[in-house]
């Protein structure tokens, strides 16, 4: 094969844009506009766990918030820690009289642990908090309310907690300096959009590894009939643990990756509107596609902060409508629709149906073609009338 | 010793409240298996029903009725919550039938909806509305009948009701320049209720005060969950709601017309709502997130307490809110001086309203380890594999 010829083209090509992307962008945008688009790259990995757990298991999440908070933390404790002089303690403390650093702070002064908390602690926490609820077969609706709830119960606690964690305040990350540049200097943001542009793609194949051989077709057949998987011999309690774990761990990257570009993590990323948002984008960009949700992600979270610069108030009105709609009129969302030949069918619609592919070689093979034959006569013989008919 | 009685009856009543928000969940969730995201916001459209009655019997010809304006708005509050159930689920949730969790979404964005709903309705934009849908309503009437019988339908369809919503924004956006207009009804601020002034002191009872608008919302859920259990237990409706909830193919074959009971019942559960809503102006003000405060709470109820049995309902909401009530008031320590160092500690740490529920939740998680189905468990052939 050449490498011009046109299926090595298109395999390539979607790869060559992304590169191009991730260099040329961070010099063509402006600053602004390309924090944006890395914070909304960083969500689409949140997106990418949360398609993995319900467009391919079926079990939906109203607590990623959770996970994705937690990374957040994590990275906040390691900068507010790091420009520290030593001995000293961060500055809010001071207000509410701690006089000792709290244990668990301690060791977040290491990159290396911060390095791997960011998604072992997510991972962990969704992995013990889904096998206490999967180990009792709670499913369904029951454990997407349970997962809100734990949402709304961490919230309460971090933004309850001003003593451990600065409660409702949050941990700034933008003054912070890593490397010997402000982390939110236009410089430092450049680079952190190429690491999660760079993230996203291998989260998007650590994904589809998943999702394909044997591992994802055991999530797609909890996702479509579990007490049948059951009943074959699978365990699904240790594949949902496991799956909702690396979820967990997306959830946590995404987090980190968030946090640094938006300069700040408070409670309000486990706020229980934000956490249900985040199932909208997969919803929106399809679920059981990978690229749907980062789609969806991306495309949504433009979307509501052009609306939300020009019409603060409308910007709920569409959101609601936008689950209404995807849910009822676009089950499949923009990326199912258009693999399930979506734009065909509108053709078709108004008029131009697209020419459905046929076999020349087949309709003049004269073996074939008898056999045609036969059959069209056989349809010309004496038809079964119903008893009592007149001939 | 009073502290303590106190204590437990403002839990009882924190409890009532619950129980009369997590009813008619109980019931929707027992008979469809949906949840309803939107049931906090029924609750707040009945708390604005009671704000907008209370204003209405001020002044003017209905200041008689004052004194007893929150028994007219019960009603009221339970139509109100009940019509806009019944058209939620006439609309969305027909649709999403055996989808529950595609009806969790759509729910939410109805909730969304109407919580923005409620933070900017003026007169202008009601009539930008009323407009809009009967335009999208009507044009189908008006129109080529043949329009509507073509392949390209669909897309006329979609138009229509673009084109529908634009003259609704239109004509709200020209009204809007007119100040009274523009004016919002009810603004995002959030509204007080007064209680009339029977509901405003306080009953002695062997030296536990009790407040009378408390009293009153125990006596108000205790008299709705009497009118529910006759409704379920009696009524020739209440039965085939039941039998419904037992098993929905069996009865749809036996005749009964299982669509209306989905919608009786999701008017009735919604109504509940609605009174829920006025029981939740005594206790505080009125406002666009009402009905977030409550909701997680009762979604806890449901799953504590299980599906098909009222009483699971009752025992779990009124353990939840008597539960949340004494350890977040902190009086468990003013009762108890004397507890353990080890247990004082861990109490005080969750002696606030918002870890009170850190703690219940814990405390929930770890009861469903040994009793997966809730409180009271369905029984027999009808549990799922």
């Amino acid at each position: 094969m050449t490498a011009s010829s046109p299926s090595t083209l298109r395999r390539w090509l979607p790869w060559v844009l992304i590169v191009a992307a991730g260099l040329i962008l961070p010099v063509l945008l402006p600053p602004f506009r390309l924090n944006l688009l890395g914070r909304f790259l960083s969500l689409g990995i949140v997106a990418l766990g949360i398609d993995l757990i319900w467009g391919f298991t079926g079990m939906l999440s109203l607590g990623q918030g959770i996970f994705f908070a937690l990374g957040g933390y994590a990275i906040g404790m390691f900068l507010t820690l790091d420009n520290l002089e030593p001995g000293k303690l961060p500055e809010f403390f001071d207000l509410y009289g701690v006089k000792e650093l709290p244990g668990f702070w301690q060791p977040f002064s290491s990159p290396v642990f911060t390095f791997f908390a960011i998604w072992v602690i997510p991972a962990v926490v969704a992995g013990l908090l889904g096998f206490l609820v999967f180990r009792n077969r709670i499913k369904g609706v029951y454990f997407s309310i349970l997962t809100q709830a734990a949402l709304l119960v961490f919230f309460n606690f971090f933004n309850g907690q001003q003593k451990l964690i600065n409660g409702t305040n949050g941990l700034k990350t933008s003054t912070a300096q890593i490397f010997g540049e402000l982390v939110g200097s236009d410089l430092m943001q450049r680079y952190i959009f190429m690491i999660t542009v760079v993230l996203t793609v291998a989260a998007w194949f650590l994904c589809r590894w998943l999702t394909t051989g044997r591992f994802g077709d055991a999530l797609i057949a909890i996702r479509d009939d579990e007490p049948r998987m059951r009943f074959t011999g699978y365990n699904p309690t240790t594949y949902k643990t496991l799956v909702f774990a690396v979820a967990g761990g997306l959830a946590g990257i995404s987090g980190a990756l968030y946090t640094v570009q938006s300069g700040i993590i408070s409670p309000q990323f486990m706020a229980v509107p934000f956490s249900i948002e985040m199932v909208i984008w997969v919803a929106v960009g399809g679920r059981g596609t990978l690229i749907g949700a980062v789609l969806g992600a991306v495309v949504i979270n433009y979307a509501k902060s052009l609306v939300s610069e020009q019409l603060p108030e409308t910007w709920l009105f569409i959101q609601g409508g936008l689950f209404l709609l995807v849910v009822t009129a676009l089950p499949d969302g923009l990326v199912g629709w258009w693999r399930l030949g979506g734009v065909a069918k509108l053709q078709a619609m108004v008029g131009w149906p697209p020419r459905s592919p046929t076999y020349p070689a087949l309709d003049l093979d004269p073996a074939l073609r008898s056999e045609a034959g036969s059959i069209d006569s056989s349809a010309e013989l004496e038809p079964i009338r119903p008893p009592g008919a007149q001939p | 010793m009073d502290l303590l009685y106190e204590t437990l009856f403002n839990g009882l009543a924190i409890g009532s409240v619950l129980v009369l928000a997590a009813l008619g969940l109980a019931v929707v969730f027992g008979l469809m298996g949906v949840i309803n995201m939107a049931h906090g916001e029924l609750m707040m459209l009945g708390a604005y029903t009671t704000y907008v009655v209370q204003n209405l019997c001020k002044e003017g010809p209905l200041e008689a009725l004052f004194p007893i304006y929150i028994l007219v708005a019960i009603p009221l509050a339970f139509l109100v919550s009940g019509l806009a159930g019944l058209l939620l689920e006439k609309t969305v949730i027909r649709r999403l039938y055996g989808r529950p969790l595609e009806t969790l979404l759509a729910t939410w964005g109805v909730s969304l909806i109407l919580q923005q709903f409620v933070r900017s309705v003026s007169s202008a934009f009601m009539v930008g509305l009323v407009l809009a849908v009967a335009i999208g309503l009507l044009l189908p009437r008006f129109t080529p009948r043949r329009w509507w019988e073509q392949r390209w339908t669909p897309i006329i369809g979609v138009s229509s009701w673009l084109v529908a919503g634009l003259v609704g924004i239109l004509a709200a956006s020209a009204l809007g320049t007119n100040r009274s207009m523009d004016q919002p009804w009810f603004s995002a601020r959030n509204l007080d209720v007064s209680a009339p002034d029977w509901l405003q002191g306080a009953v002695d009872v062997g030296g536990v005060t009790m407040p009378t608008a408390r009293l009153f919302i125990i006596a108000l859920s205790l008299v709705a969950l009497l009118a529910v259990n006759w409704f379920l237990q009696k009524s020739v409706w209440g039965i085939r709601i039941r039998a419904v909830t037992q098993n929905r193919s069996m009865s749809d074959c036996l005749g009964i017309p299982t669509q209306t009971v989905d919608a009786l019942t999701f008017l009735v559960g919604s109504g509940l709502a609605g009174v829920a809503g006025v029981a939740v102006t005594l206790l505080g003000s009125v406002g666009p997130n009402l009905g977030g405060n409550y909701i997680v709470d009762c979604f806890m109820v449901v799953v504590l307490g299980g599906v098909g049995k009222l009483l699971g309902t009752v025992v779990a909401a009124l353990s939840i809110g008597v539960l949340s009530y004494v350890i977040g008031s902190g009086s468990l320590l003013l009762v108890w001086p004397t507890m353990p160092a080890g247990m004082n500690e861990v109490i005080t740490f969750f002696a606030t309203t918002s870890m009170a529920k850190v703690l219940v939740f814990i405390l929930i998680v770890v009861f469903l380890q040994f009793k997966p189905a809730g409180l009271f468990p369905p029984k027999g052939r009808m549990v799922e594999a």
